[in-house]
């Protein structure tokens, strides 16, 4: 490669060489992927059966959609912490929609328009009065929840019409539910809009630099407001399909998502403190921790102990690089 | 006088008696010293989690797992107490604090040697301490009738008229002010938040502080592990679930910004006491306790956009770029 390019092309990126595809993240993520199905498919005859495998995605589909709005939001520069929250307060305006006698498709519409108006609230309380997010989603986590709570106390909503059990239980073609159907085209949309548009750039420069964006005449607010109406919108779905996986809403319903979509996001390669990430790598994460819940699920592993293997998958993720970089440069302090 | 009204300690403190005065219309006697005095000792816990936290955040950092470790190190204080109970309970408050600074110790060594955000690792930790807290009960309850007289009354003999946990928490508070105060480790954190840069130019070992913050924290997070245990008298795995937000939001009321190197001893506390109030006065006024939940948040929502406004800094930022993250 002597031949100097064009004078008036440039490329947006420079030629990456086989090896950075080899040690990416990704590649990182897809071992221990085929790792952990491997562990699995040894240590249970039941794990290689179309159907357990598709039982699997449920673990992951739901909250895979909230992580991969996450994702944009983190890699911009903030977080949500009220995604759980939304799920139930949106559940729960499904559920007096019910009460008073609403169709389907108003109760689809409601979800989602509950999670839309909820990160749009987010959004005006970061963008517009300038406060930091993590702290203005705790408060909204406590608001939205609390809500529900006041709204249901100690009560169940029930009684949702059978045509609303698809959207949780349905499957669109064999063994391919619903949900991940869905999880799968809202990756691709995710993807393309992240890496493909000028927009997912601007997500990308905003993590990196905001002021500088400012200067550059990105409308760094708009974005970030679009972003967590995006994240609200994310929560929305997943609670319609939550809502009508259970079939019943109960103020506590999804409680810790929050952490296990933000765990995702991260686990996925997309730094915390914004500015770099990529769709693949959190769906990837997705497909691990779901991997990893059912495998230990059916060898009986209580749910709370698998939750120390994603939290032990989490930080071992994170530091390998760290470490074996530092190993060697030959300086381990 | 005008700078008498700029420290936000005050107006959070005129907010509480105002808060205190409201509740007094629906229900006269809330604002009875011997109402107080219960309501004080039922915060006791979460002043001194708030306290640990408030170290934490103050060097732009924070601990999620708090209540993971309080749970843990309440676990094995109760189950140490149920196999043992001839063990005196100060060596088991001491073995509580130990096992505490440990899980902060590991925090700590995560966000110093290998730099790692501690957003992350502490997200990390949250899940493995109470994960590991099913690994040593094996999902089995600690009960009341397991633990023996002295570990559930400890904290329950009056002393001067206050319950052993209330002189507990008022030791700690007192602690805190003087260390945040009086002690180079004290301004060091400060420093830190306010510019990790400038500190290291000042010669404070950024790194090394932080680790000892999460010290502090861990530290913190195991003697409230044992005096929550021997309050609500069960140990289980779901002991304070979702608590360490509980604990973040009342260090936000308590005026601590979540960017660093501002906030207070006398902020934490009354963060803390804002909420305990809250959660005590709802029942008393026949206010539905769902409505807890949500009238945090609001005061959240609240407390943060009336620290923005106070928090507009003056000046310059000179050495702005990190060198010492």
């Amino acid at each position: 490669m002597t031949d100097t390019p064009h004078p008036r092309h440039i490329p947006d990126r420079l030629d990456k060489p086989l090896s950075s595809a080899v040690f990416s993240w990704e590649a990182l993520l897809v071992v221990i992927a085929v790792l952990i199905f491997a562990v699995n498919s040894f240590a249970s005859p039941y794990f290689l059966d179309p159907w357990s495998l598709s039982d699997l995605t449920f673990n992951f589909t739901e909250k895979g959609l909230i992580a991969l709005a996450m994702a944009l939001l983190i890699i911009s520069g903030e977080i949500d912490l009220s995604v759980a929250a939304i799920v139930a307060l949106a559940s729960t305006m499904m559920g007096m929609a019910v009460q008073a006698g609403a169709g389907t498709p108003v109760l689809v519409a409601i979800g989602i328009a509950v999670g839309l108006g909820c990160g749009a609230f987010n959004g005006l309380l970061v963008t517009r009065l300038g406060l930091p997010s993590i702290v203005v989603t705790i408060g909204t986590m406590s608001l939205f929840r609390g809500i529900a709570f006041i709204i249901l106390g100690d009560q169940a909503y029930k009684g949702y019409p059978e045509s609303f059990a698809f959207f949780g239980q349905g499957y669109v073609w064999w063994v391919f539910s619903f949900e991940l159907a869905l999880f799968l085209v809202a990756a691709l949309v995710y993807w393309f809009v992240l890496h493909r548009t000028s927009f997912g750039r601007r997500v990308f420069a905003i993590g990196n630099n905001p002021v500088a964006c400012q200067f550059s005449g990105v409308r760094v607010d708009r974005i970030k407001f679009i972003l967590f109406c995006l994240t609200g919108l994310m929560s929305g779905i997943a609670s319609v399909l939550i809502t009508s996986r259970l079939g019943s809403t109960r103020p506590s319903i999804a409680q810790g998502y929050e952490l296990e979509a933000i765990t995702m996001v991260v686990l996925g390669g997309v730094s915390i403190l914004g500015g770099a990430g990529s769709i693949l790598g959190v769906v990837l994460a997705a497909f691990i921790m779901g991997l990893v819940t059912f495998g230990l699920g059916l060898l009986n592993v209580p749910g709370i102990v698998m939750s120390i293997f994603i939290g032990l998958l989490l930080i071992i993720v994170i530091a390998l690089p760290i470490v074996w970089r530092r190993l060697r440069e030959g300086r381990f302090a | 006088m005008k700078n008498f009204f700029k420290y936000r300690e005050i107006w959070l403190l005129a907010g509480i008696v105002l808060l205190i005065g409201l509740i007094s219309t629906r229900f006269p006697g809330f604002a009875d010293p011997a109402n107080l005095r219960p309501v004080f000792n039922d915060t006791s816990i979460l002043m001194i989690l708030a306290l640990g936290q408030m170290v934490v955040i103050l060097t732009r950092s924070i601990d999620l797992s708090m209540a993971s470790n309080l749970c843990f190190t309440g676990m094995v204080v109760a189950m140490l107490n149920a196999a043992h109970p001839a063990i005196p309970v100060p060596a088991l408050i001491a073995i509580a604090l130990l096992i505490g600074l440990v899980l902060g110790a590991i925090n700590g060594l995560l966000v110093w040697r290998l730099n790692i955000p501690s957003i992350v690792v502490t997200l990390g930790t949250l899940t493995i301490y109470r994960g590991a807290t099913f690994v040593v009960s094996g999902g089995a309850w600690v009960n009341a009738d397991q633990m023996s007289p002295d570990f559930i009354n400890f904290q329950r003999v009056a002393f001067l008229g206050l319950p052993v946990l209330s002189w507990i928490a008022l030791f700690v508070i007192a602690l805190f002010f003087l260390v945040m105060t009086r002690t180079q480790i004290g301004r060091s954190i400060h420093a830190i938040g306010v510019n990790p840069t400038a500190s290291v130019y000042a010669g404070i070992d950024v790194g090394r502080t932080k680790f000892i913050v999460f010290c502090i924290s861990g530290m913190i997070g195991g003697l409230a592990g044992y005096l929550w245990i021997s309050r609500y008298v069960i140990a289980s795995v779901e002991v304070a679930n979702g608590y360490e937000l509980n604990i973040i939001a009342a260090c936000v009321i308590g005026g601590i910004s979540i960017a660093g190197g501002i906030g207070s001893v006398g902020g934490a506390v009354l963060g803390a006491l804002f909420l305990g109030i809250i959660s005590n006065a709802l029942p008393v006024i026949n206010i539905s306790p769902f409505w807890q939940m949500a009238i945090s948040g609001t005061a959240i929502i609240l407390a943060v956009v009336l620290n923005a406004r106070g928090e507009r800094r003056q000046g310059r930022i000179i050495l702005r770029k990190a060198e010492a993250a």
